[in-house]
């Protein structure tokens, strides 16, 4: 990082010198920026090594032929070296409109699309629901806020195996389906079913987050709001809709662009409740992960291709997000 | 199925409706108040019910039980617990786990803090560019980055490390955290850090010894997010650690699987332990969730 050369002069905000001059100023602005700079280096080493030496290793391996046979590997003190080929753009091309690319990665797009929208859908809706419950006076809300903030607080692999359990074809919640006379179905092989155990979970893990992060939004919205919108004899869905929506709307917005990318990118969910069974419910995410580590030869750079089109995906969606929100913000 | 569908209902009915007699402001109808309860009980139920389930599975001896759970009322045991606690690796696994999520929490946080601090009071070239980098690192799908991270660390004799570990979960886990904590740095007023400066602190010395103490909150949140991620991982764990005596409980727990041949009962024992310091941990912080996460979120 050049980091002497680019300290120019700034607005920053506590300069209350006089202006002296511009070496003194330059001197200035560097030292400050120094102090700026230490304390960033952390990250932007950790990030650099871990993160963005990968993403450019893993896009150069999109170009490639890359799989476990001829990765360079250290068999005991043999050192085998790479011996992919370079093969341009072609895992693009295959993975895009190749043969059985409807099978491989359209329908899993379709599903991953309507899965982030079912379940960031039902994570914010019930989430402002509860959210909106413990911000009333009531008895006992500490204990209704620590139980309803439990399935965050256990951990995710420990609640997804009692599910896996409760799931079972003939684990509690068929039972007690059929109990009711309704039908049981298969949960965790049953392509529809296997979905909406996964949507099931995935809401259930999902909703103490949103409900915590919402109800100190609701908490941060000053109560003489809602006075003036009774005064002038605003009905309830009235509050609701001109104080409490747009009076959550940053933190909404925040929440809800990390709730789509984590729902995008959910791993571990379906990962766990379902492993290898129902290949229809995989998301793009675990399918990928299931090219490059699930099966022999694990095919790297198709993994590695599926992985670049995912997280292009989400920043072509965050992009467009974020000027959306500040065009928003604009009109408000 | 009757147990989710009945979640969304809540939504309208939040706002006190208006109740034909004149009250004060706030005040509710005793039908309303039941009403509220009624929806708060049944949605607590619902959060606690999969966790009370595997507690209640984890005290029936056979490895069946999860079938029957009524029979599990006439012979309850604590065996399957003394079984996993003396016959299997589960306290070395623990140790693992508990080193690699501490480690993680204390370097994360600390990074997470120098940075958030450093975007949310300094105006430094380049500090819009590093916010948007820091959420860009949040898309990454874990495909992508899992075989070069196996690669890189490798090729720094990582792999197999608690070190090699806690650095991987930092690069997942700061960046969130780094958002959070800015978030919270923005709302402690400027004219403190002034203030310090004044008489006569460094910059860093207002930062550790001003700021720090009160971004509490904060900091709570994000070693409580740093923790719980860094306890509960499983595709890193399982894929970079790899002789059994490194093993993480997440990894461990499947390797329990085969090795007992699906002994439901065992697990199920193992995740109760797995779940009690988290959730020990958890409610040390939980008076401050609503605060710090809130702060993060706000003034993002």
């Amino acid at each position: 990082m050049a980091v002497a050369v680019q300290g120019a002069p700034s607005q920053g905000s506590r300069d209350r010198e006089p202006r002296p001059g511009l070496v003194q100023r330059l001197k200035l602005s560097y030292s400050k920026h120094w102090y700026a700079y230490a304390m960033v280096a952390p990250v932007v080493v950790v990030l650099g090594v871990l993160v963005g030496y990968p993403l450019g290793r893993g896009i150069y391996l999109t170009l490639t032929n890359a799989n476990s046979l001829n990765v360079g590997r250290q068999i005991g003190v043999n050192h085998i070296p790479d011996s992919f080929d370079f093969v341009g753009l072609h895992n693009y091309a295959d993975v895009l409109w190749g043969p059985g690319s409807y099978d491989r990665l359209w329908s899993h797009l379709i599903w991953t699309v309507l899965w982030t929208v079912l379940c960031v859908g039902l994570h914010y809706s019930i989430g402002l629901g509860l959210a909106m419950l413990m911000n009333q006076k009531l008895r006992g809300r500490t204990t209704y806020r620590m139980l309803l903030i439990l399935p965050w607080a256990v951990p995710t692999f420990v609640t997804v195996f009692s599910w896996r359990l409760m799931l079972s074809d003939s684990g509690v919640v068929n039972t007690a389906l059929g109990f009711l006379h309704l039908p049981q179905p298969s949960w965790l092989s049953d392509p529809l079913a296997s979905k909406a155990a996964a949507v099931i979970v995935n809401t259930w893990c999902g909703v103490p987050f949103m409900m915590v992060s919402l109800l100190g939004g609701l908490q941060s919205i000053p109560a003489e709001l809602y006075e003036a919108a009774e005064m002038d004899g605003a009905t309830a869905w009235q509050r609701f809709r001109y104080v409490t929506l747009p009076g959550l709307r940053t933190v909404s917005s925040t929440v809800v662009l990390l709730g789509v990318i984590w729902t995008f990118n959910q791993f571990a969910i379906i990962f766990l409740l379902l492993g290898d069974g129902s290949p229809d419910a995989q998301i793009l995410v675990t399918w990928a992960y299931r090219l490059g580590f699930g099966q022999q030869p694990r095919a790297y750079a198709e993994s590695a291709t599926y992985g670049v089109l995912l997280l292009s995906i989400l920043v072509v969606f965050t992009s467009f997000y974020r000027r959306w929100q500040v065009r928003n913000e604009g009109n408000a | 199925m009757s147990v989710t569908t009945e979640l969304p209902t809540p939504v309208p009915q939040a706002q006190p409706a208006a109740a034909p007699r004149r009250r004060a402001r706030g005040e509710r109808g005793p039908a309303l108040t039941a009403l509220l309860h009624g929806l708060l009980t049944v949605a607590s139920l619902i959060a606690l019910f999969p966790v009370l389930w595997i507690a209640w599975i984890s005290l029936g001896p056979d490895k069946t039980d999860y079938l029957h759970p009524g029979q599990i009322l006439g012979k309850m045991s604590l065996g399957n617990y003394g079984f996993v606690l003396q016959h299997t690796d589960f306290l070395t696994w623990f140790g693992n786990s508990m080193l690699v999520a501490i480690g993680t929490t204390v370097f994360a946080v600390l990074v997470a803090a120098t940075t958030g601090y450093a975007v949310s009071r300094m105006r430094f070239p380049g500090h819009r560019q590093l916010m948007w980098t820091l959420l860009l690192t949040q898309m990454f799908p874990i495909a992508v980055v899992i075989v070069p991270m196996y690669t890189i660390l490798s090729s720094l004799d990582l792999l197999d490390s608690y070190l090699g570990l806690i650095l991987t979960y930092s690069g997942t886990i700061v960046p969130y955290c780094a958002w959070l904590m800015k978030g919270y740095f923005d709302t402690i007023p400027v004219e403190i850090d002034e203030a310090g400066r004044v008489d006569g602190l460094s910059p860093f010395g207002t930062f550790w010894r001003l700021i720090m103490p009160l971004a509490r909150p904060g900091l709570a949140v994000a070693a409580f997010y740093s923790f719980l991620t860094a306890w509960a991982e499983v595709p890193f764990a399982s894929t970079f650690m790899l002789s059994s005596d490194k093993y993480t409980l997440a990894v461990g727990l499947q390797t329990y699987i085969s090795e007992h041949d699906a002994q439901w009962h065992l697990m199920a024992a193992t995740s109760v332990l797995i779940a009690l310091p988290a959730a020990l941990f958890f409610y040390l912080v939980q008076k401050h969730l609503v605060t710090g996460l809130t702060a993060g979120a706000a003034k993002s």
